[in-house]
């Protein structure tokens, strides 16, 4: 039969539960895979659950042997063989071998291979290692070259310095090839100089940079005084209708000169800033020491060069050109050569009685101009009555020496002033102390050209007129300071200052101005120009009962040296008022020069000589 | 002018005794204080600043003309000046206060 048979432990279920549906889900998930596996996370330090379990299950693995025929694997394999890789390569190849002959195209696919042959029936191979030499480190190190740090700019003046001395040090070799014989001793000994002056103490080289400091320091302390020395003018000058003042400036004064007075002045031509200040006395029982000062207006505090002499200094003269040659006359008669170049207390030279010194005071001094063979002269007067002319005379050893010349005859009287015309060379006055003027000229030794009765008492000064080359002027004990014209025999203008004069000096740069001191004290200062009659200044400049004795004009600037009998010498400046030119007349051109200078003073003394008398005061 | 050191002695002896002057020094060409009135760490200071600015003061006139050379040099400064004059191997710096 072909009847349900129906198993005997078959379920037995209701009609419902038949037909009862059961979801039966296929998936691919691995039955026999685990579920849950867990694995230790070290970073967690936990155990924790596997999130997917691997659900493959494997059936059946047969490994194969065929290799695709890119990969590295079959192209190994075909290397090692020595199949070629391609087939148009082949191709290629065995065309070329068709060109050639046989046994070429076996040596050219020989040589492809490049395989090294090997005889597989008599060939071994042996290596053997040998010794490795043993390695061994040596080191030697040397002490380094002394090193030192060079660093320089390379400036324009340190080029320009490098070729100066290169030069310098040529020449010195040249002038050594020159004296290389005769002097070698002098060589010797100048060696030895130059060895001292290396070991002499560093506080020497100072020496130069310490005078500018001093200077500087000192410009500083008397600041005032030295922009009023610049810029200063005396405004009220205008509102003081002629008259001017003297305004005080520096104050030169000197510890070991204090009991001495200022016997003379002299300003420097060439360093207008520089003046030489005779130190001695006009008294008869107070004769002692003397000194000659020279001091610069940069530093008022201290001299610049100081010489202490035996005897007092009466006069002095500094020469025009070589401006460190100053004569010196003294209160011994002698006179004195000092040279300001060479170091050294002593003068150059000095006369004494065999060299024809004078036997009274020598009252002045005054270089003249070098004569035919080039030395230098100067004329000098005394008080025993002779006018003598001095000149240096190299002699041969080198060394200088006076010869005497005496120009005038001891005349009777003694003379106490000289002066020499700027311009004529051959003129000059002498004042005597009877209170006579004589005029005389250098070529007539034994005559006077003129003589002129001047005053009552000695005369102290003889001065020319910078200017107009016929007027000269005089001043004297008598009170009285007194212009001459020398043509005429009588003065042209008579001044009394009501105290004996000390001295006088006209201005650098007026014809008509003038300046006189006074034992009172006083300064008087005249411009004919302005007024003929009286002084436009009379200023007291210092304390009383104190002398006045010399006067000096600063060649450049507007300022007066006076030195009175204490030893102090004043700077005074002078006002507008007292340095006048005169006006300019609209449109015209004012004329400059000497000439206008001559021109006024001519004027002035055209006016005189028409009237016969002489203006009074 | 005598070289000789009484002079210079007597001539810095009187730079001290002017007015305001507050301090003298001398210093070498390596900028190395050789004398001094100031004290010690003072004068190190100012010679190695003043050094400096001497050479260039210097350097700057002769870069200028190479013929000329620097001759003193002042500072003024409110309260004070400072003074310097170089020489070939020194130079002097002389401190004063002129208003004292």
């Amino acid at each position: 039969g072909k009847t349900m048979v129906k198993p005997p432990d078959q379920l037995d279920l209701s009609e419902a539960e038949l037909k009862e549906e059961f979801t039966r889900i296929l998936t691919a998930n691995n039955p026999h895979a685990p579920q849950n596996i867990v694995r230790y996370s070290f970073k967690e330090r936990s155990y924790k659950q596997i999130s997917s379990v691997d659900q493959l299950a494997i059936h059946f693995v047969l490994e194969g042997n065929l290799l695709h025929k890119d990969s590295d694997e079959a192209r190994r394999q075909r290397a090692r063989d020595g199949i070629p890789e391609d087939g148009a390569e082949d191709a290629g190849d065995t065309e070329e071998g068709a060109g050639e002959e046989r046994p070429d195209s076996l040596e050219i696919s020989l040589g492809k291979k490049e395989r090294k042959l090997t005889n597989q029936f008599n060939f071994s191979e042996r290596a053997s290692q040998t010794m490795n030499n043993p390695m061994r480190e040596r080191e030697c190190q040397t002490e380094p070259p002394p090193r030192g740090k060079f660093s320089a700019t390379a400036n324009q003046w340190e080029i320009y310095d490098a070729y100066v001395e290169e030069r310098r040090k040529q020449e010195k070799v040249k002038e050594k090839q020159k004296v290389l014989s005769s002097k070698k001793e002098e060589d010797k000994g100048k060696k030895k100089l130059q060895l001292v002056e290396n070991q002499s103490d560093d506080i020497t080289k100072v020496a130069k940079v310490a005078k500018i400091i001093e200077r500087m320091v000192t410009q500083n302390t008397f600041d005032d005084i030295a922009q009023d020395f610049k810029y200063f003018e005396d405004a009220s000058d205008e509102f003081r209708d002629q008259e001017g003042t003297l305004l005080p400036l520096w104050k030169f004064q000197h510890d070991k000169a204090k009991r001495l007075s200022v016997t003379a002045l002299c300003w420097n031509q060439k360093y207008k800033d520089l003046f030489a200040v005779g130190l001695g006395s006009y008294e008869f029982t107070r004769q002692g020491q003397g000194m000659l000062l020279f001091y610069s207006l940069k530093n008022a505090t201290f001299p610049e060069y100081i010489f202490s002499t035996m005897s007092g200094v009466m006069c002095l003269d500094i020469h025009k050109q070589l401006s460190y040659l100053v004569a010196v006359g003294f209160y011994d008669g002698c006179v004195a050569i000092y040279n300001l170049k060479e170091q050294g207390p002593q003068p150059v030279y000095r006369s004494t009685a065999r060299s024809g010194k004078h036997t009274d005071p020598v009252w002045q001094v005054k270089w003249q101009k070098d004569d035919t063979d080039n030395n230098h002269n100067f004329f000098s007067v005394s008080s025993d009555g002779r006018v003598v002319s001095w000149t240096l005379v190299k002699v041969l050893g080198g060394t200088l020496r006076l010869s005497l010349d005496l120009y005038l005859k001891p005349f009777l009287s003694c003379g106490t002033s000289l002066d020499f015309h700027k311009q004529i060379d051959y003129l000059f006055l002498v004042g005597t102390e009877e209170g006579k003027i004589h005029k005389c000229s250098k070529s007539y030794s034994s005559q006077f050209l003129e003589t002129y009765v001047a005053h009552n008492m000695a005369v102290d000064a003889v001065k020319w007129n910078h200017f107009h080359p016929k007027v000269f002027m005089s001043c004297s004990s008598d009170w009285t300071v007194k212009i001459w014209d020398h043509t005429i025999k009588s003065p042209v203008f008579t001044f009394d200052l009501n105290a004996a004069v000390g001295d006088v000096a006209w201005s650098p740069y007026s014809a008509t101005v003038f300046a006189a001191v006074t034992t009172d004290g006083k300064v008087h200062v005249f411009d004919l120009h302005i007024n003929k009659y009286e002084a436009i200044c009379q200023q007291a400049v210092v304390a009383k009962k104190t002398k006045l004795t010399h006067i000096e004009f600063n060649p450049a600037y507007p300022i007066i040296i006076v030195g009175d009998d204490r030893g102090y010498v004043t700077s005074l400046k002078l006002s507008p008022n007292l340095r006048k030119k005169p006006k300019e007349k609209k449109g015209q051109e004012l004329p400059k020069g000497p000439e206008v200078e001559v021109a006024k003073m001519e004027k002035l003394l055209s006016l005189l000589r028409e009237p016969e008398t002489v203006p009074q005061d | 002018m005598f070289c000789v050191k009484a002079e210079v002695e007597e001539t810095l002896k009187r730079i001290q005794s002017q007015k305001g002057v507050q301090a003298i020094i001398i210093v070498n060409a390596e900028g190395i204080p050789v004398k001094t009135t100031l004290d010690n760490s003072s004068t190190v200071q100012y010679a190695g600043l003043i050094h400096q600015l001497v050479m260039k003061a210097r350097s700057t006139v002769r870069d200028i003309d190479p013929q000329n050379d620097l001759t003193f040099l002042r500072v003024r400064s409110k309260k004070n000046e400072i003074m310097i004059a170089p020489d070939k191997d020194y130079f002097l710096i002389v401190i004063q206060n002129p208003t004292e």
